[in-house]
């Protein structure tokens, strides 16, 4: 996820109807591979991963009229890059009420790029249950992967230059929906 | 010896004058003196004081010569300015005998670097419980006539009461280190603010003040004089105030570290700063400075400490406590007496010699710079500044709380009755 | 900038809020059924006690072992340093095996400050105690349990203590946690009353940020939280009181005198208690007495501390006194 602030050339690959109706694909796809999503148990990463779940949750719900339970996984002290950067603030955990043991996990995240966060993700979980299977939702895949990881279900891909950005705003978050390509600043 | 011309310094500070030296004495003192069969020494800007007097050094030696022994603290004695030292008698033996006394005077002699007067204890082993041989320590060749149980107080009050009483038989005076020891139990530093704050044992200013209150009203009963070492209070200022008001026969002196420093340097709980008694506060350094001015405190005195590195590289509690001094007491005086416009070079005179011989009657020194006086003579460069720098230390000892501190002046040459023993800052 | 804890009035009320939050998600792993994290692996951690103190050890060992670093524990006692070995020797020696952080009880005050601002060693120095000055992770636990208990987990994250009306009683003049608890709380916004007979107050207590009262009955009646200190049996004899019992009748917490306080309030104690002295049984063993949530708490608050201190390549808390050289 890149975090840098939104150059003013940056521009929207993905507005708030798209991510709506990607959204909705990502619901009924895991609800086909899942066989009707009984055991399916979503965990989002903070901060924009866990919206992207309740969003998904919700439209599961609609689909299969039964309560999905939908929590958070928090990664920051799984971090393989821990001693690269200062702490940073955890977020919260919060895994639903039955939780992990024999379930579908579907890891929910914003933008798939290097894949280490999905890493930390994985271990994670490992200390938290043993799932059935884990599966990985994100919005945006951006390419660049430094791990064998893929994701199970893709909002849309978008083929980047290490120099670009990807910046997802939120509603909840941000106060809108929408994905950003922008050029990285060249200097810091 | 020959003959020595120091040309155009300030004599106490006045109008440029040459002083010549012949032999041990003092030959003439005026404008324009011949410099013929004479070394010359240019002093221009410089000022010339009488060769200083420190009432309150320890030497360490016997015992503790890790520390310092009689040679190395002569050799900082005369770069930091001093002709005579008196040497405390904490010393391992302790100085309660003729024979120790004796031995310390004889090294001071044989080294030539300082005339070292030894301090009697007042008691037995410091322990306050029964009276040395004052009379025998008068008597030997060392002539003591200050005794002190300095590091300790004499806190019973019949036998400080004796000693004051049986020392007037041959004039001399005991020197009190003023520390009620119940109220100093576990004492580390002034109790104060500061103390609070850090946890650490407090050292109330009452404990010195009560001791020298008693001390003052007894040395009034008995009719005999007493000396108060290192005083260090605002309220103890005002209790010697009112008893010399009284006509009391009491002198005192004070630290240079008492000062400048305050207890606030505790805050970094480095050990430099830990001393006894401990450094009070800004309003107790401003009273000791005034009480200097006045007269209230007689002398400076350094109360030169030296400790071995490890006893200080550690965590307060375990440090010892004590600064070295004497080379850095000029500067220190020249910062906070000097430089405030408290003191002129006369008055700093008065303060570190003069007055310091009287007490302590060592005869030679102290007096005026003037014809047929003996040659003890300290030169200093006033328009110097610069940082203290401790690995410059002729004390075998480093710690001083002044490291890396800026301070002016700075002793160029030191005379002992003629005999150069630091020419141009340089031990000889 | 170095990396220690060494006085809670180190801390900024940001750095203070931080830690909370950080301990409130670190006490969730403990309802966990693996309760580890792999954050510290790799460190090593040296639990340096030189005063006895089973329980804070323990619960530093516990928040080590939960980060998954590696644990040494030195106690002074039978080690060489009852043999003479100063202070300096020992951290040398304890670096030079690869230490990343020490952690320091001490019985002499500043220990740990000179630990850290000696130049003796690089490793990162948290204050575990030391002598009659800081208990800083004390003070943060404290301050957890308040703010969990008078507001709430989730509803105190991001909070501070602002208005709480905190009470200590008993041996401040002796106490760290007193001195340190002080200065947290006061930096969170809390109002601190200190109840003590004067002998028991320092002499200088009068620029701490708190107000200090001799009676302990006025100050109960508007107390969110009253702590209590431990008070050692062994002050009668220097005369700082006349008798057990009548520091009992006038400082001690009984349980008249609890039902005096709010019905929110809560009683606290750093343990270990004198039962009978500061605090009768019937009050140490009421639901509204936290001692054994503080010592839960501490474990969490600890974990938060060394994460902070440790877990990236500088620490997340500034440090404002012990950033000198």
């Amino acid at each position: 996820m890149d975090t840098h602030d939104t150059q003013s050339d940056a521009r929207p690959v993905l507005e708030g109807p798209d991510i709506a109706r990607v959204l909705t694909r990502i619901a009924h796809e895991i609800v086909e591979r899942a066989k009707g999503a009984d055991d399916v148990v979503l965990l989002g990463i903070p901060t924009r991963g866990v919206f992207l779940a309740r969003r998904i949750a919700d439209k599961l719900e609609q689909i299969t009229e039964r309560k999905v339970p939908c929590g958070s996984l928090d990664i920051t002290m799984y971090r393989d890059d821990l001693r690269m950067h200062p702490p940073r603030a955890l977020a919260r955990t919060e895994i639903p009420g039955d939780g992990l043991d024999g379930k579908l996990v579907v890891l929910v995240d914003d933008v798939l790029f290097s894949g280490r966060t999905i890493r930390a993700a994985l271990d994670a979980l490992n200390d938290l249950g043993r799932p059935r299977a884990v599966q990985l939702a994100v919005l945006v895949d951006r390419g660049h992967r430094e791990l064998p990881i893929r994701a199970d279900y893709v909002g849309k891909n978008l083929p980047t230059s290490l120099r670009e950005t990807v910046k997802v705003q939120l509603a909840e978050e941000d106060g809108r929906d929408t994905v950003l390509l922008g050029a990285k600043p060249t200097s810091r | 010896m020959s003959k020595i011309l120091i040309r155009g310094a300030k004599v106490l500070g006045g109008e440029p004058q040459d002083v010549l030296i012949d032999g041990g004495t003092i030959a003439q003192v005026g404008s324009g003196l011949s410099a013929e069969g004479a070394e010359v020494v240019e002093a221009e800007g410089k000022v010339l004081l009488p060769g200083l007097v420190d009432l309150h050094t320890h030497l360490r030696e016997p015992g503790r010569e890790d520390s310092e022994t009689v040679l190395t603290g002569t050799r900082a004695a005369a770069s930091g300015g001093y002709t005579t030292v008196f040497a405390m008698a904490n010393t391992f033996p302790v100085a309660d005998t003729a024979g120790v006394v004796e031995q310390v005077w004889r090294l001071g002699k044989e080294h030539g670097y300082c005339d070292v007067q030894p301090i009697g204890a007042v008691t037995v082993g410091l322990e306050g419980k029964k009276l040395a041989e004052l009379g025998a320590m008068h008597e030997s060749a060392a002539g003591v006539t200050v005794f002190s149980d300095d590091g300790k107080c004499v806190h019973d009050a019949v036998i400080m009461r004796r000693a004051l009483e049986y020392v007037k038989a041959f004039g001399g005076v005991v020197a009190q280190h003023a520390q009620e020891p119940r109220l100093t139990e576990g004492a580390e530093m002034n109790e104060g603010i500061v103390s609070a704050e850090l946890g650490l044992g407090g050292w109330p200013a009452v404990a010195e003040e009560s001791i020298i209150a008693r001390d003052v009203l007894l040395a009034d009963h008995v009719g005999s004089r007493v000396h108060i070492c290192h005083l260090s209070t605002a309220g103890s200022v005002e209790i010697v105030r009112w008893a010399k008001s009284r006509g009391i026969a009491v002198t005192a002196e004070v630290t240079p570290h008492h000062l400048l420093l305050t207890d606030e340097l505790v805050r970094t709980y480095n050990p430099v700063y830990k001393v006894n008694p401990p450094l009070r506060t800004e309003r107790d350094v401003m009273a000791l400075r005034e009480a200097l001015a006045d007269g209230t405190i007689d002398i400076v005195a350094t109360d030169h400490a030296p400790h071995p590195h490890e006893d200080k590289d550690c965590e307060w509690a375990a440090a010892a406590m004590g600064m070295v001094g004497l080379e850095t007491a000029l500067s220190v005086v020249q910062e906070t007496m000097v430089a405030t416009g408290l003191l002129d070079w006369a008055g700093v005179a008065d303060r570190m010699s003069v007055k310091p011989a009287q007490i302590g009657q060592a005869t030679g020194h102290g007096r005026p710079v003037s014809a047929g006086e003996p040659a003890n003579l300290t030169l200093v460069d006033t328009a110097y500044r610069g940082l203290v720098e401790p690995a410059g230390f002729a004390s075998r000892s480093r710690n001083t709380p002044y490291e890396g501190r800026e301070l002016p002046g700075r002793v160029t040459h030191t005379w002992l009755r003629g005999k150069a023993t630091l020419v141009d800052g340089k031990l000889t | 900038m170095q990396r220690h804890l060494i006085s809670a009035a180190d801390l900024t009320r940001d750095d203070a809020v931080l830690i909370l939050d950080t301990a409130e998600e670190m006490a969730r792993v403990a309802d966990r059924p693996i309760k580890k994290l792999p954050t510290l692996r790799g460190r090593t951690i040296v639990n340096l006690f030189f005063e006895d103190s089973t329980r804070t050890r323990i619960s530093f060992e516990a928040a080590e072992k939960r980060l998954s670093a590696d644990v040494i524990n030195f106690s002074a006692k039978g080690s060489s340093v009852s043999k003479g070995e100063s202070l300096k020797d020992t951290a040398q020696t304890l670096e030079a095996m690869g230490v990343d952080a020490v952690v320091i009880r001490h019985g002499a005050s500043g220990a740990p400050y000179r630990l850290a601002n000696s130049g003796w060693i690089d490793a990162a120095v948290v204050n575990a105690g030391d002598g009659t000055h800081q208990h800083p992770t004390q003070a943060l636990l404290d301050a957890f349990t308040m703010r969990r208990r008078l507001i709430g987990p989730d509803a105190g994250l991001g909070q501070d203590l602002e208005g709480k009306r905190i009470t200590l009683v008993g041996d401040v003049l002796h106490s760290r946690v007193a001195r340190s608890n002080v200065d947290l709380l006061h930096t969170l916004g809390a109002e601190v009353t200190l109840v003590a007979p004067p002998t028991l107050l320092p002499v200088g207590i009068e620029t701490w940020p708190c107000e200090v009262s001799y009676d302990l009955d006025s100050t109960l009646t508007k107390s969110d939280a009253v702590m209590m200190l431990r008070v050692q049996r062994e002050r009668m004899n220097a005369a700082f009181f006349p008798t057990e019992r009548e520091y009992s009748r006038r400082y001690g917490l009984d349980g008249d005198r609890m039902a005096r306080m709010p019905e929110h309030a809560i009683v606290m104690h750093p343990g270990p208690m004198v039962r009978g002295m500061e605090i009768t049984a019937e009050v140490a063993d009421s639901d509204r007495c936290t001692v054994v949530e503080q010592v839960a708490n501490g474990v969490s608050i600890r974990m938060a501390v060394l994460y902070l201190l440790l877990g990236g390549n500088e620490p997340a808390v500034t440090h404002p006194r012990t950033e000198e050289k």
